[in-house]
């Protein structure tokens, strides 16, 4: 029943503008999938694109056997969660659960059958008789997610369906989604803006920027090892650096940036190119007023207190760097230091042409 | 510190209702004079001149022609506004925006222009028959009324809603009629009682386009008080009166009136 979703060299504009360039991905049956990237990133073109409602210029979209790309939108059989939950106004909730078994055929007993164990399974059966006004946001985007699932479609998008919610409840809805996804194992299609979001409930997320998908991987990887600069600095490494190395010893490298030496070992980077680029976090960069460490000069600018941490604006010969430094003593404006990149916390990336 | 209005406020609002009602208190007390003439206040109390109505058979007839170019009228201009109103609220970014506005040009054209555009161009022009030509010239009278009211209902409606019903398997056209048009059933409805009194009540656009043997009943009312000076015209008036006052009750038992207000 589940199926995978293949998307093949596929190409979008809005008139003469393209809003995807050569987009391909495959979503693996079962897996969840999230599409991150700020507006206009080419996220929900893509959704849009899955279900439908777009049609691209170029390339093309197979779910399991089936082609895609010219079937009219209400014959492809996808589950669809949208930010405003799209109730219908004029039905009542088990109405609106049972629309899609309806448009199926379905007989009217089955339909109130299935719809109600549906409702079931979120919570909301003994709200199956309200108009959705009635309901909270939070309620409606149950009854949205049960409408959706209740078709047991082979694929399931939602888009982003807990941005109208608040904080807290955005934190369980995603931890209720994400619990019936697997217990269907529906494969699924998740847009959304909200780092924390896509990578706490995703198998992979694809970071997608201006149309072009940046990086497609496990969130642990992307976290880790960022593909490129774009990526790298989305998930964190404020910090990026050009070095060039000067000296090899055995698994110690010494690079140099801006007249400045650090050595890296090997052992904690991996194999070190000739020219690289050093990205770290704030919290990748230690801060140290041991001046003969070995570690980028650096003069403090202004402190900010992040709770767990205080937060340096540093100047050094290399530009402008973020670093953190530890609560138990904090330091002046003015002040000389060492910023030692620590392993766990820094990536190395290839040196992108222009950049 | 009370919730009571100055009473100024109560002064105003009671002589504002005063200048509304009493044209009217006076159109109803002649109706009911049993004199041949019209007057005030009625001398005598008769309803004969509500009779007389329907003895005039122009009245008979152009009563009956007023009712069914109102209907059909109307009918025409919902079929035809309703689905421009979804089009131009549908793809409102994708549209030119003078799009709409020509919708609205029938309402901005000084009525007796628009009237005598329509006799050369239909009655003159076209050779249109005189029913025909009536029952265009309303339908285009009161389109740019269904589109507006229309058009307002669905400004507030959410078309991924639409996209919803289409992603569960619901053909566009079916959706169309199923998830769409209940939730402007309101704006319908509206729409439907605004067309329907301003047509009964045109008297510009009717001017030009009534003729031999075919006129609406607004129109008779006029031919009526230029040749009699009897209380029939003003027992017609209340007959109106009465009609739009039936309608609008109906109204407000079904759907409550604050919709017409929205």
């Amino acid at each position: 029943m589940t199926q995978p979703l293949d998307i093949n060299a596929v190409s979008a504009h809005y008139g003469t503008t393209k809003v995807l360039e050569d987009l391909s991905l495959s979503v693996q049956a079962g897996e969840l999938v999230s599409l991150l990237g700020a507006s206009g990133c080419g996220k929900t073109t893509t959704l849009r694109l899955i279900a439908g409602f777009l049609t691209p210029s170029s390339g093309s979209i197979r779910l399991g056997g089936r082609d895609l790309t010219q079937l009219p939108p209400h014959r492809r059989d996808i589950g669809l969660v949208f930010q405003n939950y799209a109730l219908f106004p004029h039905l009542s909730v088990l109405d609106n659960v049972s629309f899609g078994l309806k448009q199926r055929g379905v007989p009217p007993a089955e339909r109130r059958k299935r719809a109600m164990g549906m409702l079931e399974r979120v919570g909301l059966a003994p709200l199956a008789d309200r108009a959705p006004g009635a309901l909270s946001g939070g309620q409606k985007q149950r009854v949205a997610l049960a409408r959706a699932l209740v078709i047991e479609p082979p694929l399931l998008m939602f888009d982003e369906p807990l941005s109208n919610l608040d904080a807290k409840l955005r934190v369980d809805m995603r931890v209720e989604i994400r619990e019936l996804q697997r217990a269907n194992g529906t494969t699924s299609v998740y847009v959304t803006h909200d780092q924390e979001e896509a990578f706490s409930i995703s198998d992979r997320v694809a970071i997608m920027n201006a149309g072009r998908l940046m990086q497609f991987d496990r969130p642990e990887t992307l976290y880790r090892q960022p593909a490129n600069t774009f990526v790298a600095r989305f998930v964190g490494f404020e910090n990026i650096v050009p070095f060039k190395v000067v000296a090899r010893d055995a698994e110690v490298v010494t690079a140099e940036t801006s007249g400045m030496r650090i050595r890296l070992s090997q052992t904690a980077y991996g194999p070190i190119p000739d020219t690289f680029l050093l990205a770290s976090r704030p919290d990748g960069l230690q801060v140290t007023t041991d001046l003969s460490a070995k570690g980028l000069p650096a003069t403090l600018g202004l402190r900010t207190y992040l709770g767990r941490a205080y937060q340096y604006q540093c100047e050094t010969a290399a530009g402008h760097l973020v670093a953190n430094g530890s609560l138990t003593a904090p330091l002046e404006s003015g002040t000389q230091v060492r910023l030692v990149p620590a392993p766990e916390q820094s990536c190395i990336l290839a040196t992108e042409g222009g950049r | 510190m009370t919730d009571r209005p100055h009473p100024i406020l109560i002064i105003v609002a009671a002589l504002v209702y005063v200048f509304l009602m009493v044209p009217l208190v006076i159109v109803v007390g002649a109706a009911l004079s049993d004199t041949t003439y019209l007057t005030f206040p009625p001398q005598g109390l008769s309803l004969r001149w509500f009779t007389n109505i329907f003895e005039i058979s122009a009245f008979r007839r152009t009563i009956v022609t007023s009712l069914q170019i109102a209907f059909l009228g109307t009918f025409l201009a919902l079929v035809i506004g309703i689905p421009a109103a979804y089009a131009l609220n549908r793809y409102r970014v994708e549209l030119p925006r003078w799009l709409g506005t020509l919708f609205v040009l029938p309402i901005l054209v000084p009525e007796i222009v628009f009237g005598f555009a329509l006799l050369k161009s239909l009655t003159v022009g076209a050779g249109v028959p005189i029913f025909v030509a009536l029952l265009i010239g309303h339908t285009l009278l009161v389109l740019p009324y269904v589109v507006r009211v229309i058009s307002a209902s669905l400004a507030s409606f959410d078309f991924s809603i639409e996209e919803a019903a289409i992603s569960l398997g619901s053909a566009p056209l079916k959706t169309f009629f199923t998830i769409v048009l209940p939730n402007v059933r309101a704006g319908m409805i509206a729409a439907f009682i605004l067309a329907f009194i301003t047509s009964l009540n045109d008297v510009s656009v009717s001017l030009f386009l009534t003729g031999p043997g075919i006129s609406t009943l607004p129109i008779q009312i006029l031919a009526h008080v230029e040749q009699f000076f009897d209380p029939t015209v003003a027992s017609v008036s209340v007959l109106l009166m009465f009609l739009t006052v039936a309608v609008m009750a109906v109204v407000e038992r079904t759907l409550g009136l604050t919709f017409l207000a929205k």
